[in-house]
């Protein structure tokens, strides 16, 4: 089996991956994974949902060559490929729109989906409203107060945001509420699951619509440049947007993949989210993965600046590239992703997302060290009109 | 003959349901979790199911994920809920205890570690709400090869035939979750439930245990004319959560008592 032809039947990348649920919702997943491969399958399935990314979304997004900040780190040449220009400012409205359809197809009419920054829960209200859906989103109580202008969007789309006050009160609890949710309504609800984590079939799922990034990235490059990057970059939280971009080059030969996660205060001091760098395996909402746990098998709290990267898990593909070795992983600070997120701002006239930045901070660390011919494309995943508050707040400034 | 086969045989030659009394280890605090386990069985536990408190209990609902929160409070971890079955068993060799919990604590210890701990320090069964049949085949095995019965959750939501190969493959016994929800939910369907425990029953002789949404003796009466065991949770917790720390032993024993005569009535 090839590497890009993972998961196997039963959602298995090597050993990670697989189906570690409660028995009430193995019939549920079962449903939906001869749904999706039927999805998958079906020309008019496809031909929908590439209509909708034209048309709603805005796609194909543009590359864009960073140039004066490219010049001005003095090295490689760095290149962007614009999620943030999507409706509703990233990545996320691509998998939402793919699970709103199949959630239209298996005919239900209730969606929930989890969120930590607010993004996944904003493209899920807006999915939910473009196809007429009720829409309930789980956020935990810490990111709410961090992440206030996007909890007034989803309200203004009309979904139900509820605050979730268990555990560490961030993203993972509200996936934890979000599946205590499905268990509860699992004939009438779809759950709508933000990254390319949880049980399978969603990280598959989640990938294949997500692919559609790193698809339009081959053939851009193709045209603007006549050839691949040298590498490609994108920041990992649960790893929807850096497994969109990289899952198309993995068979690319030449092409280095750097997933970038989050280093918090810095992964020496324990306080980050990044269970590639500095994690082990084990078992947490539906999957086998690398984690952040304690030595009793207790999840640890995560710390990052970004509200989208602090989750203690990744998405299995993940962890899978990192064992076999096709892809890289490394840790980007706090201090350093704030850097990146200033730079880009003024110069480039663009205000990036804070999980993105972190993905920027690390082309900006290795792009001196390389020649001017370089090229390292950079997953801009989102914009940082969301963070503006926690940005402001960090530089002593209350808006 | 196990400890679990053995009472639920005895059991059965008196004419009597089980009672199995579910609480989180180290709830309210790690040293009232033996005196606890005591208390269940003289209030007329059969077996125990006792909670390995876990982080992210994403099938529970609040009150037991209060539970589990309380205990976390001490630290307390899978060996430490193996330390509290040793001292249980230094003075009670005959009442079954059952792990409850989730994957990544055993995943942490290592199955073979954790097997090997597990039959020393007196447990009978594990029942991992996340371990599915299809991801735990080599587990049950090990398992097996240490003397524990794996025991495996059937739900209202299982197709026929999953239910059926399920079934076959069980041990100890088979726990049925009578509802669609988290622990501690209210939305028990009696006559739903008889219709699977007979599905079950159509498959194995193994006994069948009803559990999640019990929270009476009327209840736990109703259940038990169709089952071999109900297992009682949230309200337990519940009686723990809200008792003195004097009153707790008592309160916990006399809840139980009530429920074992409306069992034996
Ligand atoms: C802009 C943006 N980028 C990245 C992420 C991280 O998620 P993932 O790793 O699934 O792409 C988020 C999550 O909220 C996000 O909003």
């Amino acid at each position: 089996m090839q590497m890009h032809d993972l998961p196997d039947a039963r959602g298995h990348f090597g050993p990670y991956g697989g189906v570690f649920v409660a028995e009430t919702l193995m019939a549920a997943l079962d449903e939906l994974r001869r749904e999706y491969e039927a999805a998958r399958e079906d020309p008019d399935f496809q031909a929908e949902f590439h209509h909708e990314l034209r048309h709603y979304v805005g796609r194909p997004s543009p590359i864009y060559h960073a140039r004066r900040w490219s010049e001005k780190l003095g090295g490689a040449q760095i290149y962007l490929k614009r999620e943030d220009l999507n409706h509703t400012g990233a990545h996320k409205i691509n998998n939402t729109i793919g699970q709103a359809l199949l959630a239209r197809r298996m005919g239900k009419k209730r969606v929930i989906a989890e969120t930590g920054a607010g993004q996944h829960g904003v493209a899920s209200a807006t999915v939910a409203a473009r196809y007429g859906m009720e829409c309930v989103v789980y956020m935990g109580a810490e990111d709410i107060k961090r992440q206030s202008p996007n909890v007034y969007r989803m309200k203004l789309l009309g979904a139900t945001v509820v605050g979730v006050e268990s555990g560490s009160k961030t993203l993972k609890d509200a996936l934890n509420e979000a599946m205590r949710d499905w268990v509860t309504n699992v004939e009438s609800t779809f759950y709508i699951l933000g990254t390319a984590a949880g049980p399978h079939p969603y990280p598959m799922l989640v990938r294949d619509f997500q692919c559609v990034i790193g698809e339009e990235c081959k053939a851009q490059m193709n045209e603007m440049l006549g050839r691949q990057p040298d590498a490609v970059i994108a920041c990992v939280g649960g790893g929807s947007n850096a497994i969109g971009i990289f899952h198309p080059y993995i068979p690319v030969e030449g092409v280095r993949l750097i997933g970038v996660e989050a280093g918090g205060e810095g992964v020496a001091t324990g306080r980050h989210a990044a269970p590639l760098s500095a994690g082990t395996p084990g078992v947490l909402h539906g999957f086998r993965s690398y984690l952040m746990q304690d030595a009793n098998g207790q999840i640890i709290e995560t710390h990052s600046v970004s509200a989208g990267l602090d989750y203690p898990g990744v998405g299995p593909e993940h962890s899978w590239l990192k064992d076999s070795g096709r892809a890289e992983y490394v840790a980007i600070n706090d201090d350093e992703a704030l850097r990146a997120f200033h730079d880009l701002c003024r110069f480039e006239g663009i205000i990036p997302a804070l999980e993105s930045s972190h993905a920027l901070a690390h082309a900006a660390k290795i792009a001196p060290t390389l020649d001017k011919d370089r090229i390292l494309l950079v997953n801009l995943s989102g914009r940082g009109d969301k963070d503006i508050n926690t940005v402001a707040r960090l530089s002593g400034i209350e808006l | 003959m196990s400890r679990i086969a053995a009472t639920f045989a005895a059991l059965k030659a008196a004419h009597r349901k089980a009672l199995i009394p579910f609480i989180t280890a180290g709830d309210p605090v790690p040293g009232q979790t033996v005196p606890l386990m005591h208390a269940l069985v003289a209030g007329g536990a059969d077996i125990i199911e006792l909670g390995v408190p876990f982080s992210d209990p994403m099938a529970d609902g609040p009150t037991i994920q209060r539970a589990s929160e309380r205990a976390l409070k001490h630290g307390v971890g899978l060996r430490d809920v193996l330390a509290m079955t040793a001292e249980f068993r230094k003075t009670n060799t005959a009442t079954p205890v059952v792990l409850m919990g989730y994957a990544n604590p055993i995943e942490a210890m290592g199955w073979e570690a954790f097997c090997a701990a597990a039959r020393e320090a007196g447990v009978d069964g594990v029942l991992t709400v996340d371990y599915p049949p299809e991801e735990a085949a080599d587990f049950a095995a090990q398992c097996a090869a240490a003397g524990l019965d794996n025991i495996y959750l059937l739900a209202p939501t299982t197709p026929p035939a999953r239910l059926a190969a399920i079934t076959r493959q069980a041990r100890g016994f088979v726990y049925y979750v009578s509802l669609k929800g988290v622990t501690g939910a209210a939305n028990l369907d009696l006559a739903e439930v008889a219709e699977r425990v007979g599905m079950i029953r159509a498959e194995s002789g193994l006994p069948v245990g009803v559990g999640f949404g019990i929270r009476d003796a009327e209840t736990a009466r109703q259940v038990a004319a169709v089952a071999d065991a109900v297992v009682i949770g949230s309200r337990i917790v519940q009686e723990i959560e809200q008792s003195t720390d004097a009153a707790r032993l008592d309160n916990v024993r006399l809840f139980l008592a009530g429920v074992r005569a409306a069992l034996d009535a």
